[in-house]
């Protein structure tokens, strides 16, 4: 897994030997892990087996006992405030249920991010907003509507919409397509694809959809015994000897995806 | 990556009735409102030309904000009519372009006349109002309802939820509630003894305290005290409960939400306010017989004896007799609340606030209607 110095620019995201513990237990432990830029990375494995603690490690949110975490290059240890808030302004976040503010509209939600960080017209934020909610492909009146009054499908859009409202250069994405039907969740496969096409984003997706695994990952990494045991893309994962990773690509489930 | 900031600017070239704008800098959200300046600025800067093509070659960064004002300039100059297009932009930067482009035209919604937005206002707050007091009352008797069915089959009453709500309620309730009406039958007994000392009627600070205390102060700060502590975790429970959908899985299970948690929690009210309210009175002339003693010098001998001329049963039965219809209002306010809560946590906070406002507000109006009840048999 050692990357020669060139292609370390091209490393959005770099984990060398995370330790992460809650009390006595070990959830990650010697876990490293790449993200190179532009690509779409999915992260697989069990639940509970500390999928989301690696994103809310990477994040933030939660301490770490070892290792480093690099983000664009700077070691999240040793940066100062004002460069962590530089580099959330980079980074846009999906959570698993949305995270909407309830007690704003879909728009308001958009223009959070825009109000705290930059100088923009009201105008103009409206304008940008409208553009963001038509981007994730909402309809333009979802803009004045409360999450309370959005299905889940239009929550996950509304939330992406939120977390490109800065034109981040890479998002995570927490379980994007659960909760959503077969159709809606190729569609928002779909969705990420393009928008990460159009806008040269790096995605970092937390998910247990095969479809969207084989559909949308140019890479794909397994999470298994506190660390990542494969990395690669799909036909790696396949081959690889791991028992869990082979139960979870060669599966009865998975298997019968693939022959469809 | 570049670290020093490139502020965006154009450059405009003239050639006959043809211009070539060239974009530099970074077009991104950084630059807001600067860009915002050039939206306005550079159609203006254009003249009289017919034909114009914008050069991006050397544009160092191009982020959605920036594709969507250069979308927005080449829109303003086409219905200007003005040619455009574009030169020497890259696949990735005309992507951008492309895709920031409105399909939809925003919505404006309507405006309406101040005049017009405050009558309905006023006329939908006094709409609410009645349906408001519709529902409490259809909310009471569905109540009724439910404690009757209890009554058929107690087996099926939840009777670990009536303990755990007297605790909450009653026990957990009672220490301030004491401390509070002691201060503040310390308070009325100072200030009565101040002014009566004037008149030499100092005495006469035992019948002004036992009555009101035992009549209507003791009850009051215990309602409100109640509708502050408990009125307020009822909306907030069930309101949260009705959040997470779980008032709906309780209905598809078969079970009425109101047997399961309205009824014991309005039952314990029940049984609670009488019991705080009489330790409200007995700490309230607590407060003021200790008061009355080293302020006012009247002997604890001398102050009981008096009580117990003064007082006589009615006057102490006036507070038990009202307690459990306070506990009734409080109760059913504070459950209508928690399930009126929508979706949103700032609609659970309303309901919360409203709660706690209507209760206090109903319980004054109820107490003042019972003053003038008492008053008219001369109870």
């Amino acid at each position: 897994m050692d990357a020669s110095p060139q292609a370390d620019q091209d490393l959005i995201i770099k984990v060398r030997d995370l330790v992460v513990a809650f009390g006595e237990k070990t959830i990650l432990d010697g876990l490293s892990l790449d993200v190179r830029r532009g690509e779409i990375l999915g992260f697989v494995g069990g639940s509970g087996t500390g999928k989301s603690v690696l994103t809310r490690a990477i994040l933030g949110l939660v301490e770490k006992q070892g290792g480093t975490i690099s983000v664009f290059g700077t070691d999240l240890d040793s940066v100062s405030e004002a460069g962590k808030r530089d580099l959330e302004k980079r980074w846009g976040v999906m959570f698993q249920h949305g995270a909407l503010f309830s007690s704003l509209t879909v728009a308001q939600n958009i223009q959070v991010p825009m109000r705290e960080y930059l100088d923009l017209s009201p105008t103009m934020m409206n304008d940008l907003a409208a553009l963001k909610i038509e981007m994730v492909g909402l309809r333009p009146d979802a803009g004045d509507k409360f999450p309370s009054e959005l299905s889940g499908g239009m929550i996950k859009r509304a939330a992406l919409a939120r977390a490109l409202a800065l034109d981040p250069e890479i998002v995570f994405l927490d379980e994007p397509t659960s909760g959503l039907d077969p159709i809606g969740a190729a569609d928002f496969d779909e969705l990420i694809r393009t928008l990460q096409q159009t806008l040269g984003l790096t995605v970092f997706m937390v998910t247990h959809d095969l479809d969207s695994l084989a559909s949308s990952c140019d890479r794909i990494a397994a999470l298994a015994d506190k660390k990542v045991v494969a990395v690669g893309e799909l036909k790696d994962m396949l081959a690889s000897t791991h028992p869990w990773v082979k139960s979870y690509f060669r599966g009865k489930r998975a298997l019968a995806r693939m022959k469809g | 990556m570049t670290t020093t900031l490139s502020n965006p600017a154009f450059e405009i070239n003239f050639a006959q009735d043809q211009a070539t704008i060239v974009l530099t800098g970074e077009w991104t959200l950084d630059h807001g409102r600067r860009l915002e300046g050039i939206m306005r600025q550079l159609p203006v800067s254009l003249g009289e030309v017919r034909k114009a093509s914008l050069d991006l070659k050397r544009l160092d960064r191009l982020d959605t904000l920036g594709a969507r004002v250069i979308e927005q300039i080449s829109h303003r100059l086409g219905s200007d009519g003005v040619k455009v297009e574009m030169q020497d932009a890259s696949e990735r930067h005309l992507t951008l372009i492309g895709a920031v482009r409105h399909r939809n035209e925003p919505v404006v919604p309507p405006r309406r006349s101040r005049l017009v937005e405050l009558l309905a206002d006023v006329g939908q707050t006094v709409v609410h109002a009645g349906q408001d007091l519709v529902r409490g009352i259809s909310f009471i008797g569905e109540v009724v309802v439910a404690i009757g069915r209890v009554m058929l089959r107690p087996a099926s009453f939840r009777w670990a939820s009536l303990v755990t709500q007297l605790e909450l309620i009653a026990f957990r309730g009672a220490p301030i509630i004491i401390l509070i009406t002691f201060l503040v039958g310390c308070i009325v007994a100072q200030q009565g003894i101040f002014q009566l000392r004037r008149f030499g009627a100092t005495a006469f600070v035992v019948d002004l305290v036992g009555i009101i205390t035992l009549r209507e102060l003791a009850l009051l700060l215990c309602a409100i005290m109640v509708a502050g502590r408990s009125g307020s975790a009822f909306t907030a429970e069930i309101g949260s409960m009705k959040m997470r959908e779980e008032i709906d899985a309780l209905r598809v299970m078969g079970l009425n939400p109101v047997d399961v948690l309205v009824v014991p929690r309005i039952l314990a009210l029940i049984i609670a306010m009488p019991i705080l309210s009489f330790l409200a009175s007995m700490a309230g002339l607590f407060g003021a017989g200790l008061v009355s003693w080293i302020y006012g010098g009247i002997a604890p001998e001398t102050f009981l004896s008096r009580l117990q001329s003064v007082i006589n049963y009615r006057h102490f039965s006036v507070g038990l007799i009202k307690a459990p219809f306070m506990a009734v209002v409080i109760g059913a306010i504070a459950c209508i609340e928690g399930l009126n809560v929508k979706g949103s946590a700032e609609s659970l906070g309303q309901q919360v606030t409203a709660s706690v406002v209507k209760s206090i507000f109903m319980v004054i109006v109820l107490d003042g209607l019972f003053a003038m009840f008492f008053a008219s048999i001369r109870f």
